[in-house]
C-alpha cells in the first residue's frame, strides 16, 4: 500500500465518523493553541520588562540605598526604602575620578501632586542636579533644564515631562507659568523652566518633573537629614560608551564603602545590564511556568487521542479483518492507524495553531484586568507545538496501531 | 491444486482443548464448484479459512499448488491471500460508510497495480451492480450486499473463492442468484468455488458435496452435471452481468 493510499485511506476515515475525528483532534488543538497563546503572554511580558529597563538609558549605574533591617521586628524594607545616601556621596563619587565614568547626577525621587490653574496631577518628583540630562539622555524640547545657579540658589524652579506639560497646560506655553507642588500639608508654588521632549516608551518618563534637589530638602522639612545633608534615593553614573562596567561598579562601590564606614554596605551598586539580566531571569521562569503548563495541556490532549484512538480500533475491529481477508498485511493495518494518527494531529496542529495565533494577536494591548496584555508571537513556539503535537499523535496512535495490527483476523472479522 | 493431508486444529481454550480438526484430507482441483455441508461445529469454517491463509493448521500439511503452505510466516501468508484467495461470508462483511466501487477496491489497495477503480467498475458490472457502484451498504439489499461482497472476492481475479454460508442471510430466488453467480465463474473462469451450506438445494448447484462431522470429513460425492434444483436456476448461456437485479 502506498503512502498516497494510506493518508486517502487516514482522510477517508476521518471524513466518515467526523464527530469522533473532531474529538480525537480537540486536545491537540487545545494543546497547541495554548502552548503557543501562553509562549507568545510570556514573551510578550518579557519584552516588556526589557523594553522598560533600556527605556531607562543606556550605559548607566544606579547606587540605590539598600534594604534596610528593622532591628527590634526584623522585618526587611523594600530596597531604596532607606534614605542612607547623600548628594555628598555624589560628589564623592565625581571626585575619585574614576576611570570610564562620564557624568553623575543625583536624583530623590517621591510622587506628588502638580496643580496648575484648573489642571490636578499625580506626577513623579525628580529631585536632581544639571547633570542629569546629559545622565540619563533627557533633551529639553523648551526653555531650559536645571541649571548650576537653580542648584546654589536652591530656587523654586521646576522642568516639565512631556505628559505633565500637556496634562497642566493643554494650550501649550507652559514656560514661566506657576505649577503648585503639594505633597501632604506641605505645597509650593514653582516657576515653570523648561519642557522635556517626550521619551516614549512605557510613557512613565514623561510623567517627571524635575527639580533642583538642593531646593527639595530646603522645602519639605520631612526630605530633611538630621546631620543637614542632602538625601536622595538613588545615584545615575553614565559611563563612557562600551566601557566595562564591572571595575567601575567595584570602584564605586569601594569610595561609598569608605565614606559610609560600615561593615554591610547599605547601599546598593547595579547597572543596567544587571536589572536587563535580573528582569530576563525573572520573566525566563515566567515563561517556563507558562510553558510547562501548555506543555501538560498538550499531553493531556495527546492522551485524549489516544483514548480515542483505541476506541476507533474496536469500533472498527470488522473492518480490521477484512483488510486482512483482502491481504493486508499486519505492517499495513498498522501503517493505516498510524497514518490517520499523524493526518489527525497535523489537522489538529494547524486549527490549533491558528487559533493560538489569532488569540495571542487578538489579546496584544487589550486591558485585561488593568493589566495590559503584551503579546510576542514565536515562530519556534508554532514549530515547537506542531512537532510536540505531531510526535504525541504519532505515540498515542501507535499503541492502538500496534493492537490493531495484532488482532487476529478470524476472530476480528467475526467480532460484532 | 488443494492438497490437505491429515490436517489438525486444535484450539487451547480455558475449558480444555476443542478439535476443530481432526485429520482432514481433501483434493480440489481448478474449477471445482464444492459445497461443504455439515451441522455447526463439525469444522466448516476451520477449514475455509485453513484453506484461505487465514489460519495454520496445527498438523497435517497443506500443498497449494504444489507448494507447503502450512507453517509460512503472517505476512508471507497475507500477500498470498490477497492474491490468490476471495472471501465471501454470511454476513458480508463490507466497511459501513463505503461505496461499493470503492469496497471492491479494497483488495486491489494491497496489491500493486494500477486502474483500480476500472478493475472495481468491471467487477461490479460481473454481478450486476454497475449501477449501484456509489452506494453504501445500507443502501442495498441484502442480496446487493452480498453481489458487492463477491465482486470484491473476484476483482483480484484469484484461483479460488470461499464462501462461507453465503446465502445464509438470503431468500431462496436471491440464495439462487448468488449460486448462479458462483457457477459461472467456476464454469466460465475456471475459478474454484468452495460453498458452506447447510441447505441441500443450494448444495445442488454444485458439482461436489463434502460432508463433515466432528471435524472429519465422512463423505465426498461428485457429480458430473450441475442438477438444477428449479426451473428459475441460471443457465450456463445466461451472462453473469444479466443475473438478478
Ligand atoms: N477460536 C476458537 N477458539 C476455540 N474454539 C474454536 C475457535 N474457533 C472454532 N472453535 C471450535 O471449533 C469447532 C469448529 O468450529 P467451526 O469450524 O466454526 O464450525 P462450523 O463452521 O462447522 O460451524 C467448534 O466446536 C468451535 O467451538
Ligand atoms: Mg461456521
Amino acid at each position: 500500500m502506498s503512502i498516497l493510499d494510506s493518508i486517502r485511506t487516514a482522510l477517508r476515515a476521518i471524513a466518515a465518523n467526523r464527530l469522533r475525528s473532531g474529538l480525537t483532534a480537540l486536545g491537540l488543538v487545545i494543546g497547541v493553541a495554548s502552548v503557543i497563546v501562553l509562549i507568545a503572554v510570556g514573551q510578550g511580558a518579557q519584552q516588556g520588562v526589557q523594553e522598560r529597563i533600556r527605556g531607562l538609558g543606556s550605559d548607566l549605574i544606579f547606587v540605590k540605598p539598600a534594604a534596610q533591617t528593622d532591628r527590634s521586628t526584623g522585618a526587611r524594607g523594600a530596597q531604596g526604602g532607606g534614605i542612607t545616601l547623600t548628594a555628598a556621596d555624589a560628589d564623592a563619587i565625581t571626585e575619585a575620578k574614576i576611570p570610564g565614568v562620564v557624568g553623575i547626577a543625583p536624583q530623590l525621587s517621591f510622587n506628588a501632586q502638580a496643580i496648575a490653574q484648573s489642571q490636578n496631577l499625580g506626577v513623579t518628583i525628580i529631585g536632581t542636579t544639571p547633570s542629569y540630562a546629559d545622565v540619563r539622555d533627557a533633551r529639553v524640547a523648551q526653555g531650559a533644564f536645571i541649571g548650576a545657579d537653580d542648584i546654589d540658589r536652591r530656587s523654586l524652579t521646576i522642568v516639565l515631562g512631556s505628559a505633565v506639560a500637556a496634562s497642566l497646560f493643554p494650550d501649550g506655553d507652559a514656560i514661566g507659568q506657576q505649577v503648585r507642588i503639594a505633597l501632604g500639608p506641605q505645597g509650593f508654588n514653582f516657576r515653570v523652566l523648561g519642557v522635556m521632549e517626550p521619551r516614549g516608551g512605557t510613557g512613565e518618563q514623561d510623567n517627571y518633573a524635575f527639580i533642583p534637589v538642593s531646593s527639595l530638602s530646603a522645602r519639605f522639612q520631612f526630605l530633611r537629614n538630621p546631620r543637614g545633608d542632602i538625601s536622595v534615593n538613588q545615584i545615575n553614573i553614565r559611563t563612557a560608551p562600551g566601557a566595562k562596567q564591572e571595575p567601575i561598579e567595584t570602584a564605586i562601590t569601594d569610595v561609598l564603602a569608605q565614606r559610609h564606614q560600615v561593615v554591610t554596605p547599605d547601599f546598593t551598586v547595579q547597572s543596567q545590564n544587571d536589572l536587563v539580566g535580573a528582569a530576563a531571569e525573572v520573566s525566563r521562569t515566567l515563561s517556563i511556568l507558562l510553558g510547562s503548563i501548555a506543555g501538560i495541556s498538550l499531553i493531556v490532549g495527546g492522551i485524549g487521542t489516544m483514548n480515542i484512538m483505541l476506541v476507533s480500533v474496536t469500533e472498527r475491529t470488522r473492518e480490521i479483518g477484512i483488510r486482512r481477508a483482502v491481504g493486508a498485511r499486519g505492517t499495513d493495518v498498522m501503517r493505516q492507524f498510524v497514518t490517520e494518527a499523524i493526518v489527525l494531529s497535523l489537522v489538529g496542529g494547524l486549527i490549533g495553531t491558528g487559533i493560538g495565533v489569532g488569540v495571542a494577536m487578538g489579546i496584544d494591548g487589550r486591558d485585561i484586568s488593568g493589566t495590559a496584555m503584551q503579546t510576542a508571537i514565536q515562530t519556534w513556539s508554532i514549530v515547537l507545538a506542531f512537532g510536540v503535537a505531531l510526535l504525541v499523535g504519532l505515540i498515542s496512535g501507535s499503541y492502538p496501531a500496534f493492537r490493531a495490527a495484532r488482532l487476529d483476523p478470524i476472530l476480528a472479522l467475526r467480532s460484532e | 491444486m488443494i492438497h490437505l493431508e491429515n490436517v489438525e486444529k486444535v484450539y487451547r481454550t480455558e475449558a480444555g482443548e476443542v478439535r476443530a480438526l481432526d485429520g482432514v484430507s481433501l483434493d480440489v482441483q481448478a474449477g471445482e464448484f464444492i459445497a461443504i455441508m455439515g451441522s455447526s461445529g463439525s469444522g466448516k469454517s476451520t477449514m475455509m479459512n485453513i484453506i484461505g491463509l487465514l489460519d495454520d493448521p496445527t498438523a497435517g500439511t497443506y500443498t497449494l499448488d504444489g507448494a507447503d503452505v502450512s507453517k509460512l510466516d503472517d505476512d508471507t501468508r497475507s500477500k498470498l491471500r490477497g492474491r490468490l484467495f476471495g472471501f465471501v461470508f454470511q454476513s458480508y462483511n463490507l466497511v459501513p460508510r463505503m461505496t461499493a466501487v470503492e469496497q471492491v477496491e479494497l483488495p486491489l489497495l494491497y496489491q500493486r497495480g494500477t486502474n483500480r477503480r476500472a478493475m472495481a467498475l468491471e467487477a461490479l458490472d460481473r454481478v450486476g451492480l454497475a449501477d449501484r457502484a456509489s452506494h453504501q451498504p445500507n443502501q442495498l439489499s441484502g442480496g446487493q450486499q452480498q453481489r458487492v461482497a463477491i465482486a470484491r472476492s473476484l476483482v483480484v481475479h484469484p484461483n479460488v473463492i470461499l464462501a462461507d454460508e453465503p446465502t445464509g442471510a438470503l431468500d431462496t430466488r436471491t440464495s439462487e442468484e448468488v449460486m448462479g453467480i458462483f457457477g459461472n465463474l467456476a464454469r466460465e473462469q475456471r475459478i474454484t468455488v468452495v460453498v458452506v451450506t447447510h441447505e441441500s438445494n443450494i448444495a445442488d448447484f454444485t458439482n461436489r458435496t463434502v460432508r463433515m462431522r466432528d471435524g472429519l470429513i465422512i463423505s465426498d460425492e461428485r457429480r458430473l452435471q450441475v442438477i438444477p434444483s428449479s426451473a428459475s436456476s441460471p443457465d450456463a448461456s445466461i451472462p453473469v452481468s444479466e443475473v438478478g437485479s
